[in-house]
């Protein structure tokens, strides 16, 4: 399956966070605001992009994805429900204890789930492993990497970066979430990462800055990073944490926090989702 | 037994494991710039493009395996264990253990006996952490005979296992038609006098002593302990039953490592006073092997000495 049509992935992108708010209020925690930050990005890859198949999940020549920023899972479960790897009805049990929707990817117990993640910085490294079998088995499979603008403080993610350059990994592409929060205020506040187009360039990568919730951009982008060759690329993604409910917008308390039952009708209602 | 033929596990390790690499074409192997020192290199020299240096970067190195493992290879991850265990800990426990991933973290330099490098680069704490993480198998193998063994078979468990190697030259305490089973502990003479429970590098320590107690008419047994995780809980039992005192000896701290599992099972099993032997929650030297082996009482006159206190 692959929708080129912008109106149609966009419709799909609102079907995923619709499928975002539902799984942090049933769930009664988890992270809405960077998870709504990432639909569109997700998006493009699973209905544009990637050479995956639903009915074979563990097919050996699938395009990967890492979510390195793992707390953003209830924007890959919605993704993964929605492309069909598990029924929707799903979402609704996210971070239950008898559910398989853990608070955290988990791959061996979520059909789709590339790797399991959640301690930060480690994905891009994970990434970088799953290229280099590629390269090594002539797979010519593309692996996708999604990290955070502030779990990019993390020096692994360095430690990584160097790798993807040395190993000339060109069926990697980075994806940095650049939505300018995390928990305890903005990036600059905290510990600044900008810049952070220059910094993934001086490490040996192709550079892409993209507005992370424009479609035609984003799959601009990844076109593009599929011609280059002998490096990897990392696009760079403005986007809006809470993007598409009004009240989480660029509000950093919305970085883990549920919405209460008032908070989750009003974000039903701009979503246009069923209550 | 001929004890004067002395090779170091990590030799052993750096020869099968390039063997092992022209049968199974899904070995991969991941060195931090230690390849001359894990002898990871004698794999690297005839498989280059399944060898891969990450450089002075392990937590890098030990995701980067569980990435590729998720791709049916089978890496073998090495560094000196302090860099492993200690410096990659994390990564080891979230992009390896939790999903349950095929690699392999074969950690060499583990103890005091490292030597010279003094107490950064010796690791005395690994079998602790490494025990702690759920679905790992830990081996701690005593000579070369038996290290051989170990990286062969390890490639039967579809799982993380980590296995402590060390840089010392130590006896070659089995012969080729030795036994081994992963879980299994080995049992060495049927004194009733002691059982001295040892890993790694102390179990030929605690033969020699065993061989001169027998000399002065004191017959204690051996049992080597080489799968630390999981262990040979029916064994130590048994020994505890059989015999007057157990000693654990270890070149590890007694805090985490075998004395730790030994007693644990002792505690709930058949309650046992135990003795253990190792480094007593202390930071190692720099200094020879050797003399530091002597200075913190792991070795066989330390043993001797240990078990005629008590008579």
């Amino acid at each position: 399956m692959k929708i080129t049509d912008v109106d149609k992935l966009a419709k799909i992108a609102n079907e995923i966070r619709i499928g975002i708010v539902k799984e942090v209020y049933y769930g009664k925690s988890g992270h809405p605001g960077g998870s709504l930050s990432c639909a569109d990005i997700l998006t493009v890859l699973y209905f544009n992009q990637m050479n995956i198949n639903p009915e074979q999940p563990n097919s050996p020549s699938r395009d990967r994805f890492v979510l390195s920023k793992g707390h953003a899972s209830p924007a890959l479960y919605s993704t993964l429900a929605e492309r069909g790897y598990f029924d929707k009805k799903e979402l609704v049990t996210f971070r239950g204890i008898d559910s398989i929707l853990q608070g955290h990817p988990d791959m061996k117990h979520i059909p789709g789930v590339d790797m399991s993640t959640g301690s930060l910085g480690q994905g891009l490294s994970c990434a970088n492993g799953m290229a280099l079998a590629s390269k090594l088995n002539k797979d010519g499979n593309r692996v996708y990497c999604l990290v955070g603008d502030g779990e990019i403080e993390e020096g692994q993610i360095w430690e990584a970066a160097m790798s993807a350059s040395h190993y000339k990994l060109d069926n990697l592409c980075v994806i940095v979430d650049n939505n300018n929060l995390q928990i305890d205020g903005s990036i600059e506040e905290v510990m600044s990462s900008y810049p952070i187009n220059f910094k993934f360039e001086s490490f040996g990568f192709n550079v892409i800055n993209v507005d992370g919730h424009n479609t035609e951009e984003l799959i601009e982008a990844f076109n593009k990073a599929k011609t280059v060759k002998g490096k990897p690329t990392a696009i760079i993604a403005k986007t809006i944490k809470g993007k598409g409910v009004s009240f989480m917008e660029n509000q950093v308390g919305w970085h883990g926090k549920a919405p209460n039952e008032e908070q989750y009708k009003i974000a039903m209602k701009e979503l246009g989702g069923e209550i | 037994m001929d004890l004067d033929i002395k090779i170091a596990t990590r030799e052993s390790y750096g020869e099968k494991l390039a063997e092992l690499g022209e049968k199974n074409d899904k070995i991969v192997v991941f060195d931090a710039d230690l390849a001359e020192a894990t002898k990871t290199i004698i794999f690297k020299k005839k498989f280059p493009n399944r060898f891969f240096d990450m450089g002075i970067a392990e937590q890098d190195m030990v995701s980067t395996a569980a990435g590729m493992a998720t791709c049916g290879m089978i890496p073998f991850v090495s560094t000196f264990a302090v860099f492993a265990a200690g410096r990659a800990y994390d990564q080891i426990r979230n992009s390896i253990c939790y999903p349950k991933l095929n690699v392999k973290i074969c950690a060499t330099h583990s103890g005091v006996s490292v030597g010279e490098d003094g107490a950064t680069h010796q690791m005395l704490e690994d079998l602790g952490l490494m025990r702690g993480l759920p679905n790992m198998t830990v081996l701690s193998v005593s000579d070369d005979i038996q290290t051989k063994w170990a990286i062969e078979e390890i490639l039967k468990i579809n799982g993380p296992v980590y296995v402590r190697l060390g840089r010392l030259k130590s006896p070659v305490i089995y012969n080729e038609n030795q036994k081994f089973e992963i879980g299994k502990g080995i049992q060495i003479g049927n004194g009733n006098d002691a059982t001295v429970i040892a890993t790694g590098l102390m179990v030929s320590e605690a033969i020699l002593a065993k061989e001169e107690l027998e000399k002065q008419g004191i017959n204690i047994r051996v049992v080597d302990i080489h799968t630390i995780k999981p262990i040979d809980r029916e064994l130590i039992v048994k020994c505890a039953k059989e015999t007057k005192r157990i000693i654990t000896i270890e070149d590890h701290s007694i805090v985490g490592g075998l004395g730790s599992a030994v007693c644990e099972v002792l505690s709930e099993e058949y309650p046992t006073k135990v003795t253990r032997m190792g480094m007593k929650d202390t930071f190692g030297k720099s200094g020879k092997a050797e003399k530091l082996l002597d200075y913190f009482g792991l070795t066989k006159d330390a043993i001797i000495k240990e078990i005629k206190k008590d008579m």
